[in-house]
C-alpha cells in the first residue's frame, strides 16, 4: 500500500492484489501465446461495460507508481471516456498522466493506435468490445474455440469473400482480422484498418482486454501481424485526399470535423496529440491560423462538433463501430 | 470353345411371408449351357418360370440352390454367390438384359437414356452417342423425339428405346425377356436382325419370345422350361 | 482388386437400454452407391452418423483408405485430421439444408468455403469455381451473391451438393436428401445426384425411407430394422426378390417402387 491508497481508501490502482495477480497471469499466458484469447475472471468495475472495463483491468494490473499514463479514445485525449479513465487512475494509483505519446509509459486506447511510433519501454492497452473474430459466421463459442485450436480459419476468408462479393472490395474498415505470429487469428479491436500495419512488428508490448467477454490477449514486441486478404484483393489501408487541415500531416488517419451549420467541414488528424506536436513544431495546414493556439488551432474548440456517432451514443449504448469516415480516398498498400 | 453361360442344378422358390409363409416353387434342378454365338430360347407356357429363370441368370432373383456361371474373360463368376460388387461389374462388362419395360429415369432425354447405357459399358461418349442415334433410327423412333424424355412415349416406343439401350454395348452375354412383345412386324424384323448380328459377333443369348415366328428365326435351340418344373412334394 | 474405401466392423451404439445400432459391418468401394433403408427408428441415421464419425460407437471399428492409399482407423484419428477429412475427401448432404448450409452467407460463399478452408486465397479463382459448380447443379450463376434464404427447397439441396462436391470428395454421405420436396423437384434432384455420382465416380452412403430413391440411385442396399441389418444385396434383387418377412412387407407397402 502506498500513501495514495491510504489517502483514498482504495488499493493501488483500485483492484486488490490477488485480482491483479490473476490478471497478470492471464497477460503472461497471452504473451506466451501471441493472439490467443486467454479467459480471465473479469471483475465488476466502477463503470459500465463498453466503457473500457477490460482495458482498465489490464492497465490496473500492469501499472506501477512510476508509470506515466495516457488514455486515448478515438485518438483524442479529451473525450469523456478518456478523461474519466485518466482521472480514475490518477485518483486510485496516484500515477502521473499525460496526453503526450512520447512521455507515456502505459497508453490505454480505444479505437486508435497513436501515429507516433511506439518504443520498447511503452505498453499499449486496447479496450476490446468483441474479442472473437469468428463470431460473425460462427456464433457457437464451443465451435470457435475448436476452430482456433485447430487453426481452421477458412471462415475468416469467407467473411472477406462476402465483403468483396457485396461491395466489390473488402469493406471491413475496422476490427480487420489479423493473423498473429503465423498462428492465431485475432480481432485487433475496432481500430481502423489504417492502424493494422502499426500493430505489426511493433516495438511496444500490446495488450488487449475485453471486460464483458472476459478475455485477454497480447501481441509481444516485434511480432509478425499480418492482415488477412486475397491474392487478387491484397490488404490496403485508407488514404486521404488532402493533408490535415491544421498541421498538414500526410499519411495519417483523419477525422471529419463540422465547422458550422452551413456545411463547412475540415479533415484533421484523429490523433490530437500528434497534431499538436506538429503545429508546435511549426507545421501549418490550410485552415490553421498563424498562432498555433488560435481557436481552430488548438483543435479542441471543435471537439464538441466532432461527428462521431459512438461518442454521442456512448452514454446510452456504446457502439464498437466508428462511423464511416467520409473523405477517405483510394486505398493504398500499407 | 468354352460356354459363356453354365447353369447347374439351379432351384428357386419364393416364400411369401405375408401369406403365412406360403412357398411358391419356380424351377428345380435347371441345367444347360450357352456357347458363344448361340441363342437359347426358353420355351414353355406362361407361368412355367421362363422369366424368373432369366432373372436368376441376371442376378435379379436370388438362386436358392445350384450355380449360375457366367464367363468374364477367363474366369467364371457364379451369379448365385457373387458379391454385389462383382455382380455390378459383371452387368457392366459382360451381361446385358432387355425387358419389355423401360424403367424411365426422370428428365433424361431419349438419346441420352440409350447413350448412357453404352457409356456405362465402356464406349466413348462420341461412339455411344453415334450408336444411340443409329439404333433409334433403325428402330424407327422419330428423331424429333430423341431429345425428349421417354416418359410420355407410347408402350411400343418405350420398348424400342429399351431395345436400343440393350443392344448398344457389345456385351458377350445378352438376356432378352420378350423384347418383341408389343412391336409391329417391321420393328420385330429389325430386332431379329439385331439378334442375328449379335449371334454372328459371338454373343451368347438367352431369350424368351412369345412370337413363334421370331422364335423360329433366332433360336439356335429351344430349352423347354417345363422339364424343370418343381417335382410335386 | 483394390481394397475397400470404407470398412465398418461390428458397429454398435446404444441409447440407454435401446440398441440404436447393433453389430453392423460393411465394405464400400469407390464408385459404389449403398442405400440404407428402413423405417424411422430403424437405426439407419444412427448408422450413418457412426460411419461418418459424427457419433462415436460403443463397439466396432471404421477404417478408411486415404488418398495416399493408407488405410487408417478413423476412431483413432485426431480431431484435426478427422475434420480435414470431412471437408476435403468427404461430403455430407443433410435432409435439412439449413443444417448443411451457412444460411447468412451467399451462395458463392457457401460453395467457396471448403476451398478457402483448404487454403484457396485467390478471390477470382474461388468465385469462378463457385460459378462453375452452381451451373453444374443447375443454379443460375447470376444468383451467386444471393443468400440461400431466398432459395427454394430444391435449390438449397442443390447448393448443398455444390458446396460438398467442390473439393472433389471421394465419399459422400446423404441423409434423406430428397424428402420433404415436391415430387417434381425430387425427380430433378435425384437425376442430378445420379448424374454427378456417375460422372465423378463417387462412393455414396445414402439413408432413405423411400425405396424408389434407393432403386434409382443405389447399386446395393441394406435393410435395417431395430438397429440391425436384416437383409443386404443388389438393389434390384432386394426390391424384386425380398427374402425377409420385414423386407417383403416394406416392398409391398409402397406403390410401384
Amino acid at each position: 500500500m502506498n500513501e495514495h491508497a491510504q489517502a483514498t481508501g482504495y488499493n493501488f490502482a483500485y483492484l486488490d492484489e490477488q485480482t491483479k495477480r490473476m490478471i497478470r497471469r492471464a497477460i503472461l499466458k497471452g504473451i506466451a501465446i501471441p493472439g490467443y484469447q486467454v479467459p480471465f475472471a473479469s471483475r465488476e468495475m466502477p463503470m459500465p461495460y463498453g466503457w473500457g472495463t477490460g482495458g482498465v483491468q489490464v492497465t490496473a494490473a500492469i501499472l506501477g507508481p512510476d508509470d506515466v499514463l495516457k488514455v486515448i479514445d478515438q485518438g483524442s485525449d479529451d473525450t469523456t471516456n478518456a478523461v474519466s479513465i485518466r482521472k480514475f487512475f490518477a485518483r486510485t494509483a496516484g500515477v502521473a498522466t499525460t496526453t503526450k505519446t512520447v512521455e507515456a509509459t502505459v497508453i490505454q486506447t480505444r479505437h486508435r493506435v497513436p501515429e507516433t511510433a511506439l518504443r520498447s519501454d511503452q505498453v499499449l492497452v486496447y479496450q476490446v468490445p468483441i474479442p472473437e473474430p469468428l463470431r460473425y459466421l460462427e456464433p457457437r463459442e464451443t465451435e470457435t474455440r475448436k476452430l482456433h485450436a485447430l487453426g481452421e480459419y477458412g471462415l475468416m476468408h469467407v467473411k472477406l469473400y462476402e465483403d468483396i462479393a457485396r461491395h466489390g472490395h473488402v469493406a471491413t474498415t475496422y476490427a480487420y482480422p489479423v493473423e498473429v505470429a503465423g498462428r492465431y487469428v485475432m480481432d485487433p479491436s475496432p481500430v481502423p484498418k489504417f492502424d493494422n500495419p502499426k500493430i505489426d512488428d511493433c516495438e511496444a508490448l500490446q495488450l488487449f482486454g475485453a471486460g464483458r467477454e472476459k478475455r485477454i490477449y497480447a501481441v509481444p514486441p516485434h511480432t509478425k501481424v499480418r492482415s488477412l486478404d486475397f491474392e487478387d484483393h491484397p490488404f490496403r489501408v485508407q488514404t486521404f485526399k488532402d493533408p490535415c487541415a491544421l498541421c498538414a500531416a500526410e499519411g495519417v488517419y483523419l477525422d471529419e470535423v463540422v465547422l458550422d451549420d452551413r456545411g463547412g467541414r475540415m479533415f484533421v488528424c484523429s490523433d490530437t496529440d500528434y497534431c499538436e506536436e506538429r503545429r508546435e513544431a511549426g507545421h501549418r495546414g490550410h485552415l490553421a491560423g498563424d498562432d498555433p493556439l488560435s481557436p481552430v488551432g488548438r483543435g479542441r474548440v471543435a471537439e464538441g462538433d466532432r461527428v462521431r456517432e459512438e461518442h454521442k451514443s456512448d452514454s446510452a449504448s456504446p457502439s464498437p463501430r466508428p462511423s464511416p469516415h467520409r473523405g477517405e480516398g483510394e486505398e493504398a498498400l500499407p | 470353345m468354352q460356354p459363356l453361360i453354365k447353369l447347374n442344378g439351379v432351384s428357386k422358390a419364393f416364400t411369401l411371408h405375408l401369406r403365412g409363409g406360403m412357398k411358391l416353387d419356380v424351377v428345380d434342378d435347371v441345367g444347360f449351357e450357352v456357347m458363344p454365338g448361340e441363342c437359347v430360347v426358353l420355351g414353355g407356357p406362361s407361368g412355367s418360370g421362363k422369366s424368373s429363370l432369366l432373372k436368376i441368370v441376371y442376378g435379379n432373383y436370388r438362386c436358392d440352390h445350384g450355380s449360375v456361371l457366367v464367363r468374364d474373360g477367363d474366369d467364371y463368376v457364379d451369379v448365385a454367390t457373387a458379391e454385389p460388387r462383382r455382380m455390378i461389374a459383371l452387368r457392366r462388362d459382360v451381361m446385358g438384359y432387355v425387358s419389355q419395360f423401360l424403367r424411365v429415369i426422370p428428365r433424361v432425354s431419349t438419346i441420352d437414356v440409350v447413350a448412357s447405357a453404352g457409356r456405362d459399358s465402356g464406349l466413348s461418349p462420341e461412339v455411344a452417342q453415334a450408336r444411340a442415334g443409329e439404333l433409334l433410327s433403325r428402330l424407327n423412333v422419330p428423331e424429333r423425339l430423341w431429345d425428349l424424355p421417354p416418359a410420355t412415349f407410347s408402350g411400343g416406343e418405350q420398348q424400342r428405346v429399351n431395345i436400343a439401350r440393350g443392344f448398344i454395348a457389345d456385351l458377350p452375354v445378352l438376356l432378352l425377356d420378350e423384347p418383341t412383345a408389343s412391336l409391329d412386324a417391321t420393328n420385330r424384323a429389325v430386332v431379329v436382325e439385331l439378334i442375328e448380328a449379335r449371334k454372328k459377333a459371338g454373343t451368347a443369348i438367352i431369350g424368351i419370345f412369345h412370337d413363334e415366328d421370331v422364335r423360329d428365326r433366332v433360336a439356335s435351340r429351344v430349352v423347354d422350361v417345363t422339364r424343370f418344373a418343381a417335382k410335386a412334394a | 482388386m483394390t481394397s475397400p474405401l470404407l470398412t465398418a466392423r461390428g458397429l454398435a451404439k446404444n441409447y440407454g437400454p435401446r440398441a440404436a445400432c447393433a453389430d453392423v459391418s460393411l465394405d464400400l468401394y469407390e464408385g459404389e452407391v449403398l442405400a440404407i433403408v428402413g423405417e424411422s427408428g430403424s437405426g439407419k441415421s444412427t448408422l450413418l452418423g457412426l460411419l461418418a464419425t459424427e457419433t462415436s460407437p460403443d463397439a466396432g471399428e471404421v477404417h478408411y483408405r486415404f488418398r495416399d492409399d493408407e488405410v487408417r482407423d478413423l476412431l483413432t484419428l485426431g480431431e484435426a485430421e478427422r475434420r480435414l477429412l470431412m471437408r476435403t475427401d468427404w461430403g455430407f448432404i443433410r435432409q435439412d439444408a439449413t443444417q448443411g448450409l451457412r444460411m447468412p452467407v451467399s451462395a458463392g460463399g457457401n460453395v467457396g468455403e471448403r476451398l478457402m478452408a483448404v487454403g484457396a486465397r485467390h478471390y477470382g479463382n474461388i468465385r469462378a469455381t463457385a460459378e462453375d459448380w452452381l451451373a453444374r447443379v443447375e443454379i443460375d450463376p447470376g444468383r451467386i451473391d444471393d443468400s440461400p434464404k431466398t432459395f427454394s427447397g430444391g435449390m438449397r439441396q442443390r447448393l448443398q451438393i455444390a458446396r460438398n462436391l467442390v473439393t472433389q470428395p471421394r465419399l459422400v454421405f446423404m441423409d434423406e436428401p430428397t424428402s420433404g420436396l415436391d415430387v417434381s423437384v425430387q425427380a430433378r434432384l435425384l437425376d442430378l445426384i445420379r448424374t454427378l455420382v456417375a460422372e465423378l465416380g463417387l462412393a455414396v452412403v445414402i439413408v432413405t425411407h423411400d425405396l424408389a430413391v434407393a432403386r434409382l440411385l443405389s447399386h446395393r442396399m441394406m435393410v435395417m430394422k431395430g438397429g440391425r441389418v436384416i437383409e443386404t444385396g443388389l438393389t434390384d434383387q432386394v426390391l424384386d426378390d425380398p427374402r425377409e418377412p420385414y423386407t417383403q412387407l416394406l416392398v409391398s407397402s409402397v406403390l410401384a417402387a
